[in-house]
């Protein structure tokens, strides 16, 4: 079949789909996007997290015939899709998610594939830099994706709300408490940005 | 607002910016938050087949026919491949004893083995062509257990076993065997006052690496094959792939692609040969990506364990003996059970100082799933059982926990059981010291003065199973002790290539090695190692292949020691060839050049006393130099296979825990509240590296305290649970707070002085959860995990 969807601000269109494959498979294997991860294919892990029309899911468990039509944002996306949100404003309530409107303004730019430099980062993915909340990084694109979508609903998260918002990430490798330190340096770079 | 940054108390500093000692930031961290970092299932290449492996359904079985041709016939199938189609007369592999088939011929030994291949054009393509092999079974009863065997009529796992193993084990079942024997523990007993007994059971863990072992084998014109694959370490894999293929080693190229963690899962081989075998037949690039619940029969686990323990102790505090026997089940094949044997019998006494001994560990193999290398390696079963075994002689003497085991803490200079004196720091009473000092968390926490309870605070978390009724608090303390690097004589070492130019008009060293990147931060302290060594700011981090020599393992602690100084000392003999060019250019000019001592700093050469000699741009232009060396850390012994005697460890590594926890009585549920650990680290290359290695080493070790096991049912040696549904590791809601306090006393035999980290974490934190859950009930708890049924009787 063939499947048309929006993924980071572009229209993609999948074809010779088989029925059984999943939102996760089409963006890696079809569409060049490995960025979301594959560790368990079974909605417990979390690695997969993108955000469908604005809602965090697990994309492994969204078969690819569910996405026509919709807006798919994954990790590859997130710092212009934060930048968009920036420019656009932010939501300083704490209730609003992502319009389908502001979804489509924006659209990912590449940056040099090697090092990665010159990539402009959203809040989030910065403060997993800095704060060491990346280890072996497998589990961090589902965390960054999870993450973002909190502080865009709950500008200053308490340690309990964070925990609660990624409860649905497995991480092996860092113990979380640096994921937590990463959460919390991105809500005060976004207060004192205000 | 909460508050940035976790209670930590380390040092800083470091001459060169972004040099040791430093926090500096990973190399890889752009890449890996963009999404854009190559790990091994993300590869793709035009043209390139799936491959998949269809595994064996029973765990002990004659395999009476294997019928491919409806498989085979499917379309959109290449290749499918069973143990028939090897291609030379090498069928097996194995780090140590080469035990495993490639592909199961005759016989099956475990549950999920390996026994044919299929490459397709899909992956769901070659899933259901592998589905539509027909395999012929007769089954065979399952030993599972150290009674099946040793019993006399015992089925043989592996017939005919020649490995250097056989001539001193008791059994044939038994993969090895390592006495300890040092003292008389019989005469010592008698100056017992009290004297504890206890048996111990460990359950099996699994790595649960989140990157799902996979890669890409690309055939090469030569006839030769290109891999690109997540492993702990490139030259072991291919020192066994090479004879399977029967090419040699030269014409296998390996990368490492990018890991998603390893923990000594990654160790023994998984879908590397597979994935050679189906590109060579097919002529087309060939890529395998298990799912989780074959990632769970794809490598070997935590070695389970059976432990029985005596001690005794005098009325005033004093270990008067030990005697120990653990038994270890290594499963259908011997993967690194020798070496867990060695660690867990010369590790068994633990961070104690107690002269006479009397120890046996063995490894077992049965029909459970292969049983290899975790961290922690043989030393976290046995500090499971040493630890609880210290509660009960202190609750039995009356005295305090941690006061107890202060009276009995080794410390630099004491002798370890294998007679072998330990010469470096061994702050044990002080990491002690230091977890207990820790203010302990407020009581009742999901109280907030005059509020609601938080239930998302307590035990049973948002389930709302309980508004504080029933629920208990307790606090335990444990302490253990690993060794770093390969022990027991193996030749440990590891190969750097270095090389420094003039770039862009910058001096810039590029670092070339094949170690494993598997999370652990290496290529961040590499790159520190080389900015420190050579004062330059750009360094770059060649991607680890077998185009430079063996860098070792990734696991046992040892990469940023082992590694770490074949990179610093390469760095050190550029160093002297720069200096020597310098001379030669520059020489004349000034008398420091041939007197003093010189430094590489800022870009400059430099003299002792400060003095700016020449820029490293004015030196290095028009040459290069280009540096290839091994290096070695001082050698071990093998231990006597009767006495245990030998200098078998190269260094020590001693964290220490403690938990508090809330136990809710009535459901049987456990919240850890706080997982507070101390570390000596010997020196701190990168501080922030070096806490988060320690959290996550914690948190590993409170998974299996409380909810990691792989259940195998013993009756049919099935594993029950291979999903994240079933097998569960701590998400962050299960895992606390981990404030760690480092610990700086340098090692002088190593590099910088520094120590392994890695694994000491994962040792104590597990016997302290359970001493913090006993503390709170009263209970005995002598396995892990704890599950509810044992807390509440049922
Ligand atoms: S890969 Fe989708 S939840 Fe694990
Ligand atoms: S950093 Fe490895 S799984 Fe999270």
């Amino acid at each position: 079949m063939r499947v048309n969807f929006t993924v980071n601000g572009r229209q993609q269109e999948a074809d010779d789909v088989w029925e059984g494959e999943s939102l996760l498979y089409v963006l890696r294997e079809r569409m060049g996007l490995p960025g979301s991860k594959n560790a368990c294919e079974q909605g417990e892990c979390g690695s997969c997290t993108v955000r469908l029309d604005g809602v965090p899911v697990c994309s492994c468990l969204v078969a690819a015939g569910q996405v026509e039509g919709r807006e798919v944002v994954t990790v590859e996306g997130l710092a212009d899709f934060a930048r968009q949100r920036a420019e656009h404003g932010g939501c300083a309530t704490g209730a609003c998610g992502t319009t389908l409107d502001q979804a489509k303004r924006w659209e990912a730019r590449p940056s040099d594939s090697q090092t990665g430099e010159g990539s402009a980062l959203s809040p989030i993915q910065q403060a997993f830099i800095d704060a060491g909340a990346v280890q072996c990084g497998f589990c961090t694109p589902g965390l960054l994706v999870a993450a973002d979508e909190l502080l865009e609903r709950n500008a200053e998260p308490s340690d309990a709300d964070i925990r609660e918002a990624l409860s649905g990430n497995l991480c092996r490798c860092t113990g979380y408490e640096k994921i937590l330190d990463a959460v919390r340096l991105a809500a005060a770079r976004q207060e004192e940005a205000v | 607002m909460a508050t940035i940054g976790t209670p930590t108390n380390i040092s800083q500093g470091s001459r060169t910016k972004g040099g040791i000692g430093e926090s500096t930031l990973r190399p890889d961290g752009i890449l890996k938050v963009t999404g854009e970092f190559a790990y091994s299932s993300d590869m793709w290449h035009e043209d390139m087949l799936w491959g998949h492996t269809l595994r064996s359904t029973v765990a002990h079985a004659e395999i009476k026919s294997i019928d491919v041709s409806e498989a085979l016939a499917t379309s959109g199938v290449y290749a499918v491949l069973t143990y028939d189609d090897l291609p030379t007369e090498v069928k097996n592999y194995g780090l140590e004893i080469q035990d495993t088939p490639v592909l199961a011929h005759g016989k099956v030994r475990h549950h999920g083995e390996p026994v044919a291949l299929v490459a397709a054009d899909h992956p769901e393509t070659a899933r259901r062509a592998a589905a539509k092999i027909k395999i012929e079974y007769v089954e065979l009863p399952v030993i599972t257990d150290e009674a099946s065997a040793t019993a006399p009529d015992a089925i043989l796992v592996h017939e005919g076993r020649d490995d250097h193993h056989i001539g001193h084990v008791p059994h044939p079942n038994i993969v090895h065997r390592q006495p300890i024997v040092r003292g008389n523990a019989d005469e010592a007993a008698e100056r017992a006052d009290v004297i504890v007994k206890g048996e111990y059971t460990f359950g099996m863990q699994d790595q649960a690496f989140l990157g799902p072992e996979s890669g890409l084998a690309v055939p090469s014109e030569d006839g030769g094959v290109e891999l690109y694959v997540a492993t702990q370490w490139l030259h072991s894999d291919l020192r066994q792939i090479a004879p399977v293929l029967g090419l040699p080693e030269e014409k296998i190229r390996m990368t490492l692609s990018g890991v998603g963690g390893a923990f000594g899962g990654r160790e023994d081989l998984s879908m590397q040969i597979h994935a050679c075998l189906l590109a060579l037949r097919t002529g087309k690039p060939v890529k395998i990506v298990y799912n989780r619940f074959e990632s769970f029969f794809g490598h070997v686990h935590r070695h389970p364990a059976k432990l029985y323990y005596e001690h005794g102790a005098t009325k005033d505090g004093k270990l008067t003996h030990m005697k120990c026997r653990i038994v270890l089940d290594g499963g259908a094949y011997a993967s690194a059970s020798p070496a867990v044997v060695g660690n867990a019998s010369s590790l068994s006494v633990g961070p104690y100082v107690v002269d006479d001994v009397d120890i046996e560990a063995i490894a077992l193999y049965s029909n459970n799933p292969p049983c290899g290398a975790m961290r922690g390696f043989g030393a976290v079963q046995a500090c499971f059982a040493y630890e609880a075994q210290m509660d009960k002689l202190a609750a039995k003497l009356g005295m305090d926990p941690v006061e107890f085991r202060r009276l009995n803490a080794m410390e630099q200079g004491s002798i370890m059981p294998t007679g072998q004196p330990v010469d470096s720091p061994a702050p044990v009473a002080e990491l002690l010291r230091r977890v207990k000092a820790r203010p302990l968390p407020p009581e009742q926490q999901w109280l907030s003065a005059g509020q609601e309870a938080d239930v998302r605070a307590l035990p049973g978390g948002l389930s709302n199973t309980t508004h504080g009724e029933g629920v208990v608090r307790g606090v335990g303390y444990a302490v253990g002790i690993k060794n770093v690097g390969f022990s027991e004589g193996f030749d440990d070492y590891s190969t750097a290539r270095v090389r420094m130019e003039v770039v862009g008009g910058e001096p810039v060293a590029t670092v070339h090695t094949a170690m494993a990147e598997v999370g652990q931060g290496g290529v961040t302290v590499h790159a520190q190692i080389a900015r420190t060594e050579l004062g330059v700011a750009q360094v770059t981090i060649q991607p680890a292949d077998t185009q430079v020599g063996s860098a070792g393992s990734t696991s046992a602690s040892r990469q940023t020691y082992v590694t770490g100084g074949a990179v610093k000392h390469t760095c050190e003999n550029v160093r002297e060839k720069v200096l020597e060019i310098g001379r030669r250019k520059f020489g004349s000019y000034h008398p420091a050049w041939a007197t003093a001592e010189l430094l590489l700093e800022g870009g400059k050469v430099v003299t002792d006393g400060g003095e700016v000699l020449a820029d490293l741009v004015d030196v290095l232009e028009g040459e290069s130099v280009d540096v290839e060396l091994e290096w070695r850390h001082r050698p071990t012994e093998a231990f006597d296979l009767r006495t245990g005697q030998g200098n078998g460890h190269v260094q020590y590594s001693f964290a220490a825990h403690r938990a508090v926890v809330e136990v809710d009585t009535e459901l049987g549920l456990v919240k850890v509240i706080e997982l507070a650990v101390a570390q000596d680290v010997g020196k701190a290359l990168n501080p922030l590296s070096v806490v988060g290695q320690i959290q996550g080493g914690t948190t590993q070790g409170l998974g299996v305290a409380v909810m990691e096991e792989i259940i195998v049912d013993p009756k049919t040696a099935k594993v029950r649970n291979p999903s994240f549904t079933d097998y569960l590791i701590p998400t962050i809601l299960d895992t606390p707070t981990i404030p760690v306090d480092v610990l700086e006393l340098a090692d002088d035999h190593a590099p910088y002085g520094l120590r392994g980290i890695g694994e000491a974490p994962t040792l104590s934190s597990t016997p302290a959860v359970l001493a913090a859950i006993r503390n709170a009930t009263g209970l005995e708890l002598n396995r892990t995990p704890v599950r509810p049924e044992h807390l509440t009787g049922t």
